[in-house]
């Protein structure tokens, strides 16, 4: 869905709390215009939404000689959403070699994004 | 041969058990045992790779095995012994404990206080009575989960996902990652089972369309799975004629609920629940037979494991406390009592004199879904002692309403104290 | 040049797998093929289990005959070939007054067959007896001879034997034709190439009118696949005493409730007749007629117990039974035909086949004899099978014995019966080995509890892949059509888009 163009209404469905506001936004000269936006955290969650949508990603990461095949991996931020592809490919080529801690850089600045992708726990 | 004896032992180092043995161990247990029937520490969590954990205790948003390490960190740094690759075969009321292990071969223990934290199973085909034939590429969401995650196989290309929860649409992203198709997911219900988060960031991010009143009418293939039947549904989850349509794939994962794990609270003749199939508890999660504790998903189906690590540390609390035989004994408990919209409460019963050190959480689900803000009230007799105002009132999403000191004097005087929830 | 061997025998169920070990016997050379990856996988492992006493079978049919001959064998079966087996008794329950006469005509063809140890009881005593039972119970027929087992523990126990006294068994084998020259058979044509033999053996089960076929033999008789669905109820919300049918239609002997061995409650089956032999698809409509036929006997039944479901098909056959004066369509085929040398023929094996089956051995061997064969016994026969351990039948101190030989028994793998690593590695090295998922399932009973496999099936897999030296992706669920995984995680899909 081309987004960024569009001028034609959008229903997001909220996820900043768990409530799940359906809102409308829409583009119209330049601007964005939001309606049934319950909070401000609606709203800037919304306009992230059209703008820049981006999304926690986590996916796993063969690992040789460590006690078990995949290491569970995640990136440090959200990550821009149209790019999670490319980056679940970049990980799919990838491989790391064990011991590994929790919180190490398994790749950096992935897709020279500036966010990191880090082991999420130990493998001995 | 003497056997060894134990001041708590916990049994399952899920969120649950690692929380308790932590807890037991920082309240005065001098030896404490984390048995493990995997050949590591964290059970469900080390699967669960996907982030939504910690929100609440570390204000951060953690995947599962992050979670997790957190914890198996400070088992470790507080000495805490762990028996791993190891299953509790059987658990007596007097809290002797049969063990047996690749490891550490087969031995008895015995302790003065157990921890049950075994958390649940997942549903099968058959307790849903599905019909059609029986071939392979039918697994629960959280086998496939282990299979993807864990041991690095996919069990299929094509899926039809039967069950909107939270681990039937987290595999669903899962499963989009890594390559595969998703065709559909099924829910009986008029609504949403799971959050609504996953529905937007596991289903709407990657149009996987989701059908509700809906279910899978028959399964097809011989040899493996060729395709699914599907059938739209009435309220009363009657099949609507004419509404099959015939999807072709080659895995069928079920995400259609989870159940306690009672096999041992069987056992040592724990009293359980009939509604949530887990033990009946008091604010300390003490069970009905003494020196028996339970918590985590045991008891009850949590939503978010911040309040399952919440509730080891309140049972590896007083288990500890049972132990060095400080843990009061109650002279009255009152009952609690499911009353409008409720579907169920934890704690069944509680000793109001509790409240003197601290407040004490309850936690329910409702019946069904109130899209309106709702009050959350707490009744002995006619007269309303708490409530609490939320927006909706979701059965996929659990509830708490804190009973606090100022409710102590009431409370002692009360048989039962009713919850429920209602319309503003 | 001389045959390769002197016997083989086409089909791995339970009647194949009896005469295989009943033959093992003898000095011969003896080959049993099954077309599927493992013996006992069709109807030998979905049935309900029952060693029948006798009075159901029509008067003077073989099934008669057979059914009342095999029920005293079992006892010595079992201790022999060490599989379970529980000489219960058996009840036929009449509900209401109009269904008492019922129980007396069942007593009386019992009677007529030769049944031993029948007994009419009362409505009162037969709630005594079992205090589920639909309190309209108003009398009941017990035949204490009646009794249950696990049918693929029989089958395979009796495979394992027969290995063990030098059968070979092939899987995955399947007899395509017979090489038959000057109106005898020569050699069974399989897809594994051609065996050449001097007695071939029917027992096809549900393809055994396609094999007598291809041997010329009565080719108006007819395998019609008879469908049977079952329920499965948690033992820890139920148990039964014994083994309890309704009174008997026309058709079958209609829906019962029984234990098990395993301790779990069975309902079924249903009776429905269908043209296709591979489909043992269950139905919606199925599962409501077992569960409504269950609650005719045990009004407690509820769908909340149910922890698997199952179907079965039966070999019905239509061959009439051959004893003047018998009018009855459906009997039993056990025969060394004339129109062909070297045949013999078994078809029709129905209920009450399982019961039958060392009996439809016996007279296997006695008709071979007539036909001039001369059968000279293995000085070294050893009757007896040495039975592998069962974990969760051991006491504490064996269990502790068991694990300090060999650690794999202290891993349990299947949380919900305690089967561990060794039991199923011991499967895996058996002399009938066990090489897929539901072989394992079949032989060790785990994945049959409340979790259904969730646990242990990613486990199972590991176990198998390891020691058969393959890839996890090569373990299939029941052969080579069944794998259970595509393709490790890290790799491309041929789905993948953007």
């Amino acid at each position: 869905m081309d987004k960024e163009n569009s001028n034609q209404p959008m229903e997001i469905i909220c996820v900043a709390c768990p409530k799940g506001c359906r809102l409308e936004a829409r583009r119209q000269d330049g601007e964005i215009l939001l309606s049934n936006a319950g909070c401000k955290r609606g709203k800037d969650y919304a306009v992230g939404e059209i703008t820049d949508p981006r999304r926690m990603v986590a996916s796993t990461v063969r690992i040789q000689g460590g006690l078990h095949p995949l290491m569970p991996v995640y990136t440090s931020e959200p990550f821009p959403k149209g790019l999670i592809f490319d980056l679940l490919d970049h990980i799919r080529a990838a491989e790391i070699h064990a011991p590994i801690k929790a919180g190490e850089v398994v790749i950096e600045n992935a897709l020279g994004t500036g966010i990191d992708i880090l082991a999420s726990r130990d493998m001995a | 041969m003497s056997i060894k004896r134990y001041d708590v032992v916990v049994i399952g180092s899920g969120p649950g058990g690692l929380a308790a043995a932590i807890a037991a161990k920082e309240n005065g247990a001098r030896s404490v045992l984390l048995i493990e029937r995997d050949v590591e520490l964290g059970g469900i969590l080390l699967q669960c790779i996907h982030n939504g954990f910690g929100v609440e205790i570390f204000k951060e948003d953690l995947p599962g095995p992050t979670y997790a390490q957190r914890f198996i960190d400070q088992v470790a740094r507080l000495g805490i012994e762990t028996m791993l690759d190891t299953m509790v075969l059987n658990l007596t009321a007097d809290r002797h404990l049969t063990l047996t292990s690749n490891t550490h071969g087969y031995q008895q223990i015995t302790a003065d206080a157990v921890v049950l934290a075994m958390g649940c199973r997942e549903r099968t085909r058959a307790q849903v009575r599905l019909p059609g034939t029986r071939p392979a590429g039918v697994y629960t969401a959280g086998t496939a989960q282990r299979w993807v995650n864990v041991e690095g196989y996919m069990p299929g290309k094509k899926f039809v996902i039967l069950g909107s929860g939270d681990i039937g649409m987290i595999m669903a992203r899962r499963l989009t990652f890594e390559g595969a198709k998703v065709e559909r997911v099924l829910e009986i219900m008029p609504y949403l089972s799971g959050l609504t988060r996953n529905y937007v960031q596991c289903l709407q991010d990657f149009d996987i369309p989701l059908k509700l009143q809906h279910t899978v009418k028959r399964i097809i293939g011989i040899d493996r799975v060729e395709a699914v039947e599907t059938v739209a549904v009435d309220e009363k989850w009657q099949h609507i004629p004419g509404s099959e349509e015939t999807i072709a794939c080659d895995t069928l994962l079920l995400s259609v609920g989870l159940i306690p794990e009672n096999e041992l609270s069987r056992q040592a003749g724990v009293q359980l629940h009939p509604l949530t199939g887990g033990p009946v508890v008091d604010a300390n999660f003490h069970t009905s037979v003494p020196g028996i504790f339970a918590a985590g998903n045991v008891v009850h189906v949590y939503d978010l494991v911040d309040w399952v690590t919440e509730a080891g540390y309140a049972a590896g609390k007083a288990a500890a406390c049972y132990a060095r035989a400080q843990l009061p004994s109650s002279s009255h408990l009152v009952s609690t009592s499911a009353g409008d919209n409720v579907r169920y409460i934890v704690p069944h019963h509680l000793d109001p004199e509790q409240l003197q050190s601290g407040k004490i959480p309850l936690q329910m689900r409702v019946t069904r879904p109130i899209e309106n803000p709702v009050w959350v009230e707490a009744l002995v007799g006619d007269e309303r002692i708490t409530r609490r105002a939320l927006p909706y009132a979701r059965p996929g999403e659990m509830i708490t309403l804190d009973l606090k000191p100022e409710h102590h004097q009431i409370m002692e005087h009360a048989d039962t104290l009713t919850i429920r929830i209602r319309e503003r | 040049m001389a045959p390769t061997y002197d016997v083989i025998i086409i089909g791995g169920g339970v009647v194949g797998s009896m005469a295989a070990r009943f033959l093992s016997r003898y000095q011969l050379r003896i080959l049993l093929i099954e077309k599927r990856a493992d013996i006992g996988s069709v109807t030998s492992a979905a049935n309900t289990a029952l060693i029948h006493p006798g009075y159901d079978p029509v008067v003077g049919s073989l099934k008669a005959a057979l059914n009342v001959t095999a029920n005293p064998m079992w006892t010595q079966l079992a201790h022999e070939l060490q599989f379970s087996f529980d000489r219960c008794g058996d009840y036929v329950v009449a509900v209401g007054e109009e269904e008492l006469p019922k129980l007396d005509a069942l007593f009386e063809r019992g009677r007529r067959n030769g049944v031993p140890g029948m007994s009419l009881i009362s409505g009162d005593e037969m709630r005594r007896r079992e205090p589920l039972i639909n309190p309209d119970v108003s009398g009941a027929l017990f035949a204490e001879t009646g009794g249950m087992c696990d049918p693929f523990g029989v089958t395979l126990a009796a495979a394992e034997h027969a290995v063990i006294n030098g059968v070979e068994i092939l899987t995955n084998t399947e007899c395509l034709d017979f090489v038959i020259e000057k109106g005898r058979i020569m050699a069974v044509h399989t897809n594994h190439g051609d065996f050449t033999c001097r007695w071939a053996i029917n027992a096809a089960g549900l393809y055994s009118d396609v094999i007598m076929h291809k041997a010329g033999v009565r080719p108006e008789f007819k395998i019609t696949p008879r469908k049977g669905e079952y329920l499965i109820l948690d033992r820890a919300e139920f148990e039964l005493k014994s083994v309890y049918f309704p009174v008997p239609t026309a058709v079958s002997k209609g829906i019962l409730a029984t234990a098990t061995v395993h301790g779990n409650t069975i309902l079924g089956p249903t009776a429905r007749e269908q043209d296709e032999r591979e489909d043992k698809s269950n139905t919606a409509a199925g599962l409501e007629e077992v569960l409504q036929g269950g609650k005719k006997l045990i009004p407690n039944v509820n769908t909340r117990h149910v922890i698997a479901i199952f179907a079965g098909l039966r070999a019905a056959g239509n061959a009439p039974c051959e004893t003047p004066g018998v009018s009855y369509q459906h009997d039993f085929i056990v025969e060394i035909p004339d129109q062909i040398q070297g045949f013999v023929n078994i078809a029709g094996i129905e209920s009450p086949g399982l019961t039958s089956s060392p009996a439809i051995a016996l007279r296997v061997i006695e008709l071979m004899r007539d036909a001039g064969e001369k059968l000279v016994g293995k000085k070294e026969w050893d009757p007896n099978r040495p039975a592998r351990p069962i974990f969760r039948h051991l006491n504490d101190e064996q269990r502790r014995e068991l694990i300090e030989k060999d650690p794999r028994y202290g891993r349990v793998i299947c949380r919900c019966e305690n089967v561990t690593e060794g039991e199923i590695v011991a499967e895996i090295h058996s002399p009938v080995p066990a090489t897929t998922y539901d072989a394992i399932k079949r032989r060790t009973w785990l994945g049959t509890g409340r979790c259904q496999g969730g646990f242990d099936m990613t486990r199972v897999t590991d176990i198998l892949a390891r020691e058969l030296g393959v890839p996890p992706l090569n373990i299939s669920k029941k052969g080579e059509n069944s794998p259970l995984l595509e393709r490790p995680t890290k790799t491309l899909g041929d789905s993948h888009e953007h």
